[in-house]
């Protein structure tokens, strides 16, 4: 089989069409670059009615918004899951991670929380406060102007609190707390755990003629058909095709590797389409990685060459390396006084929490670094698949049966509905080199492109910070009183409840950014430091994930890493 | 796109109820409900490859006529209709019940075996199968099996207890993901409307207050539509 040569030559070639390829792509072609953007999976646009799930109703579906097909939900709106047919992964034995991958345009960004959160000072100096893991070659300050343009182009909600860690910016005004969320703020505040409004990425107000504005059903997680909340197709990549800019789309397209020339030097990448099960080439003067963290590594790891024989960009033997995801830990409980509640008004609000809890203690006092937020969620949902399941479950708290038949099931129902609050800690796990994601030599996935196999491990740290967050939400369900479910509190046996590595879907720091060629994989601008011409623009280069989601740092990253390419495609550095 | 066809979501419904609080009264001539969002009245945005696993799901047939009409006449008992909504019959729960079942396999044996056992306990007492049997014999039957304990994990629990949880979780879910059910239910959203907090009979009732200083930093919803403008220190001035 031949492989077949595209005669066109790219400024920039983008890999995966994400929050990081998006911006690199709004941002290389409002600068007047031409830009391929090359992606795994099918074109999607949220305003196509053809694939648009936002404001179906269950019973649209035979099987009323069950999980079979989409691990979210039938309606949740990701392409993928943990497990997709034909491109396996693998483990270390005894290791574990999850891993979430989403083949579409605009990736995961199409179904996400957006939780829109700055890392604040000392979340880019993180072994200068407590000794653990490496600072980044950057601090807060270089990043902040780009914050403040992610803020102002795309928008999101919040207010400004002054919190020292948590940074002010440029928000559109919150909505009002829903009536569980009441509940919260009162019983956290009781404990003495902050509360403030929600910083998500949804137009509460217009910023642009372009964008709709958010209408409240709560359906962020379906990408929404009037680009009211941030999906990267509907507020990056299609505003900059729209101004004009020189962007060609591949989908179906999966790059098995980054080609290099005789220098060493980056001339494209190969890439496999689904339609044909054939090999095609693209050339570029530039390559922009944003598959994913994993999925840049492994890329990057697949191009091998006689003058980069251990991977490209990898002469420090890093890359894979300091591969992290978010702690993860949770609870639900019942709250009585939630109960018997009048369902005469509609309070979807919007698709993710209205307030939360930025990490508030100090831990020179605790037995783990670093922190956690805590997000809320409860309230009055559509129903769905699942919706009555052990309907009067809760009636044991009361000493009554559970179970039975009969006309007094509906009154059940209702009794019990939207009586529930729960709680996600979402935390900062340590960096480790031993933690990673390398080539599995054994496997092939179906386009024969060898895959990933992980190995990863939480330590005794993270382990003690997810017993933190269930000791801090039993105590506020106390004080709401409530009566936690699910079992009651996980205790040491299930490791107070921490999700498995990859649950929280914050996968970061497998070419992580540095100063030291020989221990880092790229410079501070995200470029390799063994090839000028090849830059990631995902969360690979993150040296640490911070007590923060990691989409608005890709977003403000990918922008500077544009600013950086422009400039040197400018003075013709690279 | 050619399927595309252009609605005026404008629906408030009650969710006007929550705007006695602040100003923005006259919410229905708010041209933000009108966006316009095209819908396609034949699908529910599944991939192809999802569409086809749900036409060959619906080629195939795991229950038989007998067994189709003992889930329609137990799912009945679970959930006896009522006036003006229905019941699980009109919430069209047997077939839902069928398409699960075929949806996931690990059901299966549940299903297929609580009928068969639930139609031979039955017949040792009664002499007939379970649908052909009175109601107060029927709740004889089903009593024994009705009620489980909260404390102890299903998958331990008799089959008896386990097949009748489940058809009951598959009837409460089939017919509140009903048009019917979340009428009953009094859903009120999966519509366009303007969030401006919680009525106040509801806080009342539920014993909250808003604090003033944190409504003063939310959203007026009478100015949403303006563009966001911010001075250098990131304060909105629109």
């Amino acid at each position: 089989m031949q492989i077949k040569e595209s005669p066109d030559v790219y400024d920039v070639i983008i890999v995966g069409s994400g929050a990081g390829g998006g911006m690199a792509a709004k941002q290389l072609a409002d600068a007047g670059f031409n830009i391929a953007i090359v992606e795994a999976g099918p074109f999607f646009d949220p305003a196509d009615p053809k694939t648009m799930t936002q404001l179906k109703w269950p019973y649209e579906s035979p099987r009323r918004g069950a999980g079979t097909d989409r691990p979210f939900g039938e309606f949740d709106m990701a392409y993928g899951g943990w497990q997709i047919e034909g491109e396996p992964y693998t483990h270390t034995e005894g290791t574990k991670f999850n891993w979430f991958r989403s083949h579409m345009l605009g990736g995961r960004t199409n179904h996400w929380g957006r939780i829109s959160l700055r890392f604040g000072p000392k979340d880019f100096k993180g072994k200068t406060r407590d000794g653990y893991g490496e600072d980044w070659p950057i601090g807060y300050d270089d990043v902040k102007p780009y914050y403040d343009k992610v803020d102002k182009l795309i928008g999101v909600f919040g207010t400004n609190e002054g919190l020292p860690n948590d940074p002010d910016g440029f928000f559109l005004p919150p909505p009002k707390p829903r009536l569980h969320e009441l509940f919260y703020i009162k019983g956290a505040k009781k404990s003495g755990v902050p509360v403030i409004p929600g910083r998500l990425s949804m137009l509460t107000k217009r910023i642009n003629k372009d964008r709709g504005v958010c209408f409240y059903c709560g359906q962020c997680s379906r990408a929404c058909a009037v680009y009211a909340d941030f999906s990267s197709g509907s507020c990056l990549i299609f505003p900059a095709h729209k101004n004009g800019g020189k962007i060609r789309i591949y989908v179906n397209s999966v790059v098995r590797e980054v080609t290099t020339n005789e220098e060493g030097k980056a001339t494209g990448v190969s890439y496999i389409s689904k339609d044909d099960r054939k090999e095609y080439k693209l050339k570029g003067r530039v390559v922009v990685l944003a598959a994913s963290a994993c999925s840049s590594a492994r890329i990057l790891l697949n191009s091998n060459s006689k003058q980069h024989p251990n991977g490209l960009g990898n002469s420090s033997d890093i890359i894979g390396k300091y591969l992290h995801d978010s702690t993860g830990a949770s609870s639900a409980c019942f709250v009585p006084d939630l109960m018997n509640r009048k369902t005469n008004y509609n309070e979807d609000g919007v698709g993710g929490m209205h307030v939360y809890s930025p990490w508030w203690e100090d831990n020179s006092k605790l037995d783990f670094p670093r922190g956690y937020h805590i997000e809320v969620w409860g309230g009055m949902g559509m129903p769905n698949y699942g919706f009555g399941f052990n309907h009067n479950a809760f009636n044991k708290f009361f000493g009554l049966k559970t179970g039975g038949y009969g006309p007094q099931l509906r009154d059940e129902v209702k009794k019990y509905y939207g009586s529930v609050i729960g709680f996600g800690g979402r935390g900062e796990g340590i960096a480790r080199k031993d933690n990673y994601c390398e080539i599995d030599t054994t496997t092939v996935d179906q386009f024969g492109i060898p895959v990933l196999k992980f190995n990863y491990k939480w330590s005794d740290l993270e382990v003690r910070q997810a017993k933190h967050m269930q000791d801090t939400f039993e105590e506020i369900i106390h004080n709401m009183g409530g009566e936690p479910i699910w079992g009651g509190k996980p205790g040491k046996d299930r490791d107070y409840g921490l999700e498995t590595p990859g649950n929280i879907i914050h996968e970061v720091g497998t070419t992580r950014m540095g100063n030291d060629p020989k221990t880092s994989v790229t410079n501070k601008f995200n470029q390799l430091h063994d090839v000028d011409n090849v830059f990631i623009v995902d969360a690979g280069p993150f040296v640490s994930q911070a007590d923060k989601n990691c989409t608005w740092t890709i977003l403000a990253l990918s922008w500077r890493a544009s600013d950086y390419i422009i400039d040197q495609l400018k003075q013709q550095n690279i | 796109m050619d399927r595309r066809e252009s609605i005026k979501a404008l629906i408030l419904g009650t969710g006007a109820i929550g705007l006695g609080l602040q100003g923005c009264k006259n919410v229905n001539d708010d041209p933000l409900l009108n966006q316009e969002i095209a819908v396609a009245e034949t699908y529910f945005g599944r991939t192809p490859e999802e569409l086809e696993r749900i036409e060959e799901l619906n080629e195939e047939q795991l229950f038989n006529e007998h067994e189709l009409e003992t889930i329609a006449v137990l799912s009945e008992v679970i959930l006896p209709p009522k006036e003006p909504f229905g019941g699980p019959i009109e919430a069209d729960v047997p077939n839902f019940i069928e398409f699960i079942g075929k949806d996931m396999p690990k059901l299966q044996y549940t299903l297929l075996g609580g009928l068969m056992w639930l139609d031979h306990e039955a017949n040792t007492a009664f002499g007939t199968d379970f649908k052909s049997t009175p109601l107060e014999q029927q709740k004889q039957l089903l009593d024994p099996i009705a009620y489980y304990d909260a404390e102890i994990p299903m998958k331990v629990q008799s089959l008896g207890i386990q097949f009748f949880s489940l058809m009951r979780n598959l009837t409460l879910t089939g017919y509140y993901t009903s048009e019917l059910g979340i009428k009953d239910l009094g859903y009120q959203g999966n519509q366009p409307n303007v969030w401006d907090g919680v009525p106040q009979d509801v806080l009342d009732q539920h014993g909250v207050a808003y604090d003033p200083e944190w409504i003063a930093k939310c959203v007026d919803q009478s100015k949403r539509g303006v563009i966001a403008e911010w001075d250098e220190n990131g304060n909105l001035l629109t």
